[in-house]
């Protein structure tokens, strides 16, 4: 399979023309939200928003499921890579990610044993090796790593795995996009809808955007001419008067998702409410193990009490998450908070905004 | 949380697993997410997971029609550099 | 020698240790300098200018696809050295082994470096060891220190670079990385990379001769060609733009790459070199490149400008520029 036309610069040149006529037409500003990490970073170090029209704004929504995971829960982590026998395993987006007190990363300096692993297999596999160790798993991600988490719960089941569990801080889209646009400070005018989240949910769970809020919201991919198309198609609805939630991604997305992957979700998770940083508690936007599954549940396995959560002062993440403020406009973006020195999340995570902006573009240097 | 490459799946293994190629590199990936994946497929792998058979009609149909954008353009009467 | 592993009494300067430095060291190594067992070796030297580096190495595994740490304990020293457009000449080695470290493998290890050192043209003309308890250790770290002999009027330096100036890259980038982080616990994939570790003196000399006015020669280890170019702009005040389309890169690196959410950028290669020279000399020295089996790859990849002193450009496939980030600490694989 040819793939190759998703990044070929003749292709794009031509959306970009036609991104400015439609933009043009449209004659106002118009504000537009992508809500993935892997957008922002697509966007940044593709160079995109310099081929933006003058009057399309793209911002950085609460798209890094490693920024907004609440500072309690990284202070949960690091209290189970604290106790004797456990090992912890984690994706690599976490690692540096600062707690109240703490980060994974600095727990592995100071000799806890925490691997950074790159599937949830691979930290089952490791607790079938160490069967006298309670392996750990920190489940962070959106609806894309959900199912997976659940998969492996089931296997771990299945192969009677005692010493694995997970500790799930998992994070759901549709009703954090909700709060946003039910957000009178954040006055977004359509959403570039997450790709591969998108894959397992489908195009349903978006649908109260268009018909509640009357906001158009395009599903879009990952390589330059994917986003490039999100944004064109966002234009040409927002231009005709249309709200319609549209797929833009078709090759990769099916308007009903992955039916398979969402009932293994249905059968392992349940939701709850979740605190997302910076941001707050959204109701229903978290996954809690369901009780009968309690038995690969590591806060119930291994129950903690870390310290009370503190938040870190003068940070402004909450406001960049919800694209109140840009990046660099925030008061420690570049001064203070610096990828070697981060403060907050959005500058540790690699696909924070504030990294991003950082790492790809001008703003941060002087 | 995106994080997801086409990879073309290999051989079928043992336990729901199936051995795919991402140009030249080879993983074993869980088919759990997509039980009916076959040899020859693609699939897009996210964190040792396939999860989703990536359809090669829809990636075809979609860059013919974004080849094409730039005729729209023109058709509304616009004239495009180097086109 | 009988013992199989590294004892402590291997490092106490005793009868244990000598055997270990006749049987083990001397012999693998096959040097003259090395059997008269002085503590300092007397060398002829022909010339007057002195380049000298150094550098430690720690990577784990010790072996690991193509190549170990003893090859690349060598080549690393070689290169830095050649960088400096000295000949290197002589290597000091010095080693410090856990014990329990098998002499099987120290023995492997040595016999990569007399490989690599003959590769090279150079010596090890003298050396150290020290052994530290089980658990102090990670198995062997190894230090080499080497000199070379600089002719007149060479200077070469990441500071000389100027507006126009282009820039070559000798080969594929991130092959060594990718090789390494092939064999990680938790993160293991099929991939026929190798690493590329590699001594480049020889490619550096003839690069040099068919441009005499280059500015500088660096090869871009940790922190990939990013860390090495930004180091580059900033030293020398001005910018550097690398067309994306001209880096050479293998298909498996640029796959295994993006399965991690690596900067194929930032990735470490051990037998590449990047080498500044002026616009006029730059086709000459990419066909000197070309001659060396390291350099068959070799292409220009950039040009240096005067604006926006110390930034690293990327011009992308997709035609749009952006910034070229060095590295903040380690690379980690990610799913976002």
């Amino acid at each position: 399979m040819d793939l190759s036309g998703f990044r070929d610069p003749v292709i794009a040149r031509g959306l970009i023309e036609a991104i400015d006529t439609t933009a043009a037409k449209l004659g106002r500003p118009v504000k537009i939200m992508e809500v993935c990490g892997t957008h922002t970073v697509a966007i940044a170090k593709n160079g995109l928003r310099a081929v933006m029209p003058e009057n399309v704004t793209l911002l950085s929504g609460p798209g890094c499921p490693v920024c907004v995971t609440a500072n309690e829960d990284i202070d949960i982590a690091i209290e189970l890579a604290r106790q004797p026998g456990v090992i912890v395993t984690s994706f690599g987006d976490m690692m540096k990610v600062p707690g109240s007190y703490s980060s994974l990363a600095k727990e592995k300096a100071d000799g806890r044993d925490v691997r950074i692993v790159y599937s949830p297999l691979d930290a089952l596999a490791l607790a079938e090796r160490e069967p006298d160790r309670q392996v750990v798993f920190v489940a962070v991600g959106f609806e894309t790593t959900v199912p997976l988490i659940a998969a492996a719960i089931l296997r771990a089941q299945a192969a009677g795995i005692e010493n694995f569990s997970i500790f799930s801080a998992h994070k759901t889209v549709p009703k954090a996009l909700a709060a946003l646009a039910d957000d009178p400070d954040v006055q977004i005018d359509a959403f570039i809808l997450p790709g591969h989240v998108s894959t397992i949910i489908g195009s349903e769970p978006y649908r109260f955007l268009a018909e509640q809020f009357g906001t158009p919201g395009v599903i879009t991919g990952f390589e330059p001419v994917d986003v490039l198309q999100g944004v064109y198609m966002l234009l040409k609805q927002l231009e005709e008067g249309r709200a319609e939630i549209e797929i833009g991604y078709h090759r990769g997305v099916m308007p009903e998702g992955n039916p398979t992957a969402k009932a293994l979700v249905e059968q392992v998770f349940e939701p709850i409410d979740a605190d997302w940083r910076g941001i707050g508690v959204i109701p229903g936007t978290g996954l809690g193990i369901r009780p009968e599954f309690d038995h690969y549940n590591a806060i119930k396995r291994i129950p903690v009490s870390p310290p009370p959560p503190k938040e870190i002062k003068g940070c402004q993440c909450g406001e960049v998450l919800r694209g109140i403020t840009l990046p660099f406009q925030c008061k420690l973006f570049g001064k203070g908070c610096t990828p070697e020195h981060p403060i907050g999340p959005c500058m540790v995570s690699s696909e924070g905004s504030c990294a991003a902006y950082y790492r790809f573009t001008d703003y941060g240097r002087s | 949380m995106c994080l997801a490459i086409p990879a073309r799946v290999v051989t079928i293994e043992e336990g729901r697993m199936a051995s795919v190629d991402i140009m030249g590199v080879t993983r074993k990936v869980s088919l759990d997410l997509t039980p009916e994946a076959t040899e020859g497929d693609f699939v897009l792998v996210h964190a040792g997971f396939a999860l989703q058979i990536v359809d090669e009609q829809y990636a075809n149909e979609t860059l013919e029609i974004l080849r094409s954008i730039p005729d729209f353009a023109e058709d509304e009467g616009i004239a495009l550099e180097g086109a | 020698m009988r013992a199989d592993r590294i004892l402590l009494a291997h490092g106490s300067g005793g009868t244990l240790m000598k055997e270990l430095i006749d049987d083990v060291f001397v012999q693998e190594f096959e040097e003259d300098a090395l059997k008269r067992l002085d503590d300092a070796a007397s060398l002829p030297f022909p010339g007057s200018r002195v380049a000298m580096s150094t550098d430690s190495y720690v990577v784990h595994p010790v072996f690991f696809p193509g190549g170990d740490i003893g090859r690349l304990a060598i080549c690393g020293t070689v290169n830095d050295v050649a960088t400096s457009g000295a000949t290197p000449l002589y290597i000091s080695v010095g080693f410090v082994l856990e014990e329990g470290f098998p002499i099987a493998d120290l023995r492997r290890i040595l016999e990569s470096m007399r490989d690599a050192c003959r590769e090279a043209g150079v010596h090890i003309v003298t050396g150290d060891t020290k052994v530290v308890e089980k658990g102090h250790g990670d198995g062997i770290f190894i230090n080499t220190a080497g000199v070379g002999v600089l002719a007149e009027g060479v200077d070469l330096s990441g500071s000389n670079v100027r507006p126009g100036d282009k820039v070559l890259l000798s080969g594929t980038l991130g092959d060594h990385g990718i090789a390494i982080i092939s064999t990680r616990e938790g993160l293991e994939f099929s991939t026929s990379i190798e690493t590329d570790a590699a001594p480049l003196n020889r490619l550096i000399a003839n690069v040099l001769a068919a441009a005499p006015d280059a500015r500088c020669f660096r090869d871009p280890t940790r922190g990939g060609l990013a860390s090495t170019l930004n180091e580059i702009a900033e030293a020398s005040g001005v910018s550097i733009t690398v067309e994306e389309t001209s880096v050479p890169v293998k298909d498996q690196v640029r796959g295994a790459s993006e399965m991690l959410g690596y900067d194929v950028f930032q990735v470490a290669n051990e037998g590449k070199m990047v080498a500044i020279v002026p616009a006029k000399q730059a086709e000459a020295a990419l066909a000197a490149m070309k001659t060396s089996p390291y350099g068959e790859a070799a292409a220009i990849i950039g040009e240096a400008a005067e604006s926006a002193p110390g930034k690293v450009y990327v011009h992308t496939s997709f035609g749009a520029t952006r910034i070229m980030d060095m590295l903040v600490g380690e690379q980690l694989p990610r799913i976002c």
